[in-house]
């Protein structure tokens, strides 16, 4: 097996890139990208529905507010993970 | 050098069939998650609309619904197409025309 100098990260020793690290560092990349998408639409819709006209600071009703959007927001987004995932599976037994 | 190690790409030499099996299902992975984030967002703007303290059954059923719809909509889309442009291509094949 090639690539054997170090595992401890990619390209230590000959010059041999790890397939195996470069796979979990790809992995962490996208799950960071992931995370950063969601919070990123997150935030749009919750200001959206719970700052009204912006004042000098977030009162206690928008704090509470926007706490129970990202909780929903969550709620959301797995029913809509779960939703597509069975009709995939569904067209997939279709086939 | 065996033909299971060389990569769809010509020229690229040989590509780990690992990375390439890891690249395609990633990929397969992140086009779900970023449908999912698309949904999510279309959805909640048709199905929210003051958030509570949970995610009230109809909300639910609005959501699971809003994404069958979705679907549907996108593969309507993609057979009518098909169908319309075997009469009247809307995409022409050359520049001139």
């Amino acid at each position: 097996m090639e690539g054997g100098f170090g595992s401890d990260f990619a390209g230590s020793g000959g010059g041999k890139l790890d397939p195996g690290v470069i796979m979990e560092q790809v992995k962490v990349q996208i799950a960071v990208a992931n995370a950063q998408e969601l919070l990123q639409r997150m935030t749009d819709k919750c200001f959206r529905k719970c700052i009204g006209k912006p004042g000098g600071s977030l009162d206690n009703s928008e704090q509470k507010c926007i706490a129970m959007c990202m909780d929903r927001y969550m709620d959301a987004w797995n029913t809509v993970s779960r939703a597509y995932n069975s009709r995939l599976q569904r067209e997939r037994a279709n086939m | 050098m065996d033909s299971s190690s060389l990569s769809s790409a010509p020229g690229l030499g040989t590509v780990d069939p690992q990375l390439q099996h890891f690249i395609e299902v990633e990929t397969q992975k992140q086009r779900f998650q970023q449908l999912v984030h698309q949904m999510t967002e279309l959805c909640w703007e048709k199905c929210m609309d003051k958030p509570g303290p949970k995610l009230d059954s109809r909300a639910e059923a609005c959501f699971v619904n809003c994404v069958e719809r979705f679907i549907d909509t996108s593969q309507f889309i993609l057979n009518r197409l098909e169908q319309t442009q075997k009469s009247k291509p809307v995409f022409s094949e050359s520049l001139s025309d």
